[in-house]
């Protein structure tokens, strides 16, 4: 017997499911490979060392959230998951960087499948949080950047609220932390042309928002995960 | 008579090869004889290293002088970016380092590959040198101005200028009795890759026999003066052994190569080591699991290629 809960329940896993996979069929074969050789391309550029710590590759819905220094740190974080994860992974990214000029407006859409978010105008009814849970659907994992633009200092700057909310509003997601490292010498603020420095992401053991967990406890929480990479 | 020479040389080199291997797989099987578990993991791992740098070398060979220029280029710019890595930079630096990396570096390689010993023993010393003091002034940040241009100099002349000399061995005419050609010269620029491993080792192992007077505590714990006169002898020796397959040297010509190829070497680790040691690091990078970094496995052909190539320039007489 089906109770009318678990039939919603069913009814609204499935649709996100099928409007996802034929997404992914109607992305031309060009845009696959440009993406696979921009993956490629970054790496090699970053020079990246992938290290997964107390934690493994997985195509489960995941929100990954990174400090933020560098305008490469969404490519290169994509770029260092396996291909199959890479597939479902969307990155969520500033509309205002994002969809300035073909070639970037064209990567974000067609290439990352990125979630853009307008930065001028977060509302109360147009929550980016609702956005991008409502992207992400049942399938679709995301990268985030919870200190909301790229620090100027280096260091992690305080982690703004959205992590919370989506943790709050999708309990079932499992947070991993991520740390970029040397990337903003790669690729600083105000410049245009990299330096192909070497530089290490590391990806860390999942946490949840805890039963109760006050606001900016799980904040303050969520940024140690992420320091704590650093070694 | 030439290709007898380089068959006896891949030969020698393969025999072994295999059989220090064979020992480290022994040495691998029998924890109980007492040596350190963990000397013998390194010592493995180099054997392992030195199967791939040897088949990374015939592969270029193979494929002929511009390959093996295109090969040494690539691992230039590796090193550059490792070196530059771990050295702290700002953002006025961003830059200059751009044109370091994607201007200078190739167009250094590319007159190299051409042959223009005229222009490329300037190019990077000279003129990268005041592109790069120039462009950092221009960029407007002057805090320890001469400190910040200092280190992209030093990188660009270790990983890049001075590693040069080595594919730029296969350039120099070589003739006489010892016989020319394209395999003379190949051999030759194997001669130096396999002087400095020898001499690496050399200096590893006497260290471990007879060392007692450090070099310099502070910079290195495992150099020691017994070590590098040690392994100044072995290499001088084994370089008179093998004078037969390095086409312009006297057995004597050979022994003083491998004395200053040792040498220098020795003298490239123990400056690596001192720009580690500031940066509170022990490898470069992570490249070969065990090796370090590639700048860890070049630091001392670095150092011996460009006397080793002027070396040769006077023995042959050659005139660039």
């Amino acid at each position: 017997m089906l109770s009318p809960a678990d039939l919603t329940e069913h009814v609204a896993s499935k649709v996100p499911l099928e409007s996802a996979s034929g997404q992914k069929a109607g992305r031309s074969a060009f845009c696959r490979a440009a993406g696979l050789s921009l993956a490629a391309l970054a790496r090699l550029l970053a020079g990246a060392s992938v290290r997964w710590i107390a934690s493994q590759p997985d195509t489960c819905q995941r929100i990954y959230f990174a400090n933020h220094t560098s305008h490469l740190d969404a490519l290169v974080i994509w770029a260092s998951l396996p291909q199959p994860v890479r597939e479902v992974t969307r990155p969520v990214a500033a509309k205002d960087y994002w969809s300035r000029g073909i070639v970037r407006r064209w990567l974000a859409q067609e290439v990352f499948d990125a979630i853009l978010i307008d930065r001028t105008a977060i509302k109360v009814h147009q929550s980016p949080v609702d956005l991008m849970l409502r992207e992400a659907g049942t399938t679709h994992s995301l990268i985030v950047f919870p200190e909301g633009s790229r620090s100027v200092t280096g260091e992690v700057d305080e982690f703004k609220s959205g992590l919370y909310y989506l943790a709050k509003k999708r309990p079932d997601i499992e947070l991993i932390p991520v740390h970029i490292d040397n990337l903003n010498r790669v690729l600083p603020r105000g410049e245009f042309l990299p330096v192909p420095m070497l530089s290490c992401i590391s990806f860390g053991p999942p946490l949840w928002l805890e039963r109760g967990e006050a606001k900016l406890d799980f904040l303050a929480r969520a940024r140690r995960a992420v320091l704590s990479l650093k070694e | 008579m030439n290709d007898i020479r380089t068959i006896a040389l891949i030969t020698g080199v393969l025999a072994l090869l295999t059989a220090v291997t064979g020992v480290g797989q022994f040495l691998k099987r029998h924890p109980d004889r007492g040596l350190d578990p963990a000397a013998v993991r390194t010592f493995n791992l180099r054997i392992r290293g030195w199967w791939v740098l040897c088949t990374v070398l015939a592969a270029a060979f193979w494929l002929g002088t511009t390959a093996t220029v295109v090969l040494f280029g690539l691992v230039s710019f590796w090193a550059l970016r490792e070196f530059i890595t771990l050295t702290p930079t700002r953002k006025g630096d961003h830059r200059a380092l751009f044109w370091v990396f994607f201007a200078f570096t190739p167009l250094h390689y590319l007159l190299v590959g051409l042959n223009r010993y005229d222009i490329f023993s300037v190019f990077l010393p000279v003129y990268a040198t005041l592109f790069v003091l120039a462009r950092v002034a221009f960029a407007g940040d002057y805090k320890r101005f001469l400190e910040r241009t200092a280190k992209i100099q030093a990188g660009l002349v270790v990983c890049v200028y001075c590693l040069s000399f080595a594919p730029a061995l296969l350039q120099i005419p070589i003739e006489g009795a010892a016989g020319g050609g394209r395999s003379a010269n190949f051999r030759l620029l194997f001669f130096l890759i396999l002087l400095v491993q020898f001499a690496d080792c050399m200096q590893y192992v006497w260290s471990r026999m007879l060392g007692r007077r450090l070099v310099a505590a502070h910079v290195s714990s495992n150099r020691t003066w017994e070590g590098l006169l040690g392994s100044a002898t072995s290499t001088a020796l084994l370089a008179a052994a093998l004078w037969w397959a390095a086409p312009p040297f006297q057995p004597w010509q050979a022994a003083l190569a491998g004395l200053v190829v040792a040498t220098m070497g020795f003298a490239g680790g123990m400056t690596m080591s001192a720009i580690k040691r500031d940066r509170g690091v022990k490898d470069y990078g992570t490249l070969v699991v065990g090796h370090g970094g590639v700048l860890d496995r070049i630091d001392s052909i670095c150092f011996a290629a460009p006397v080793f190539y002027h070396i040769t320039l006077l023995v042959t007489g050659a005139r660039l």
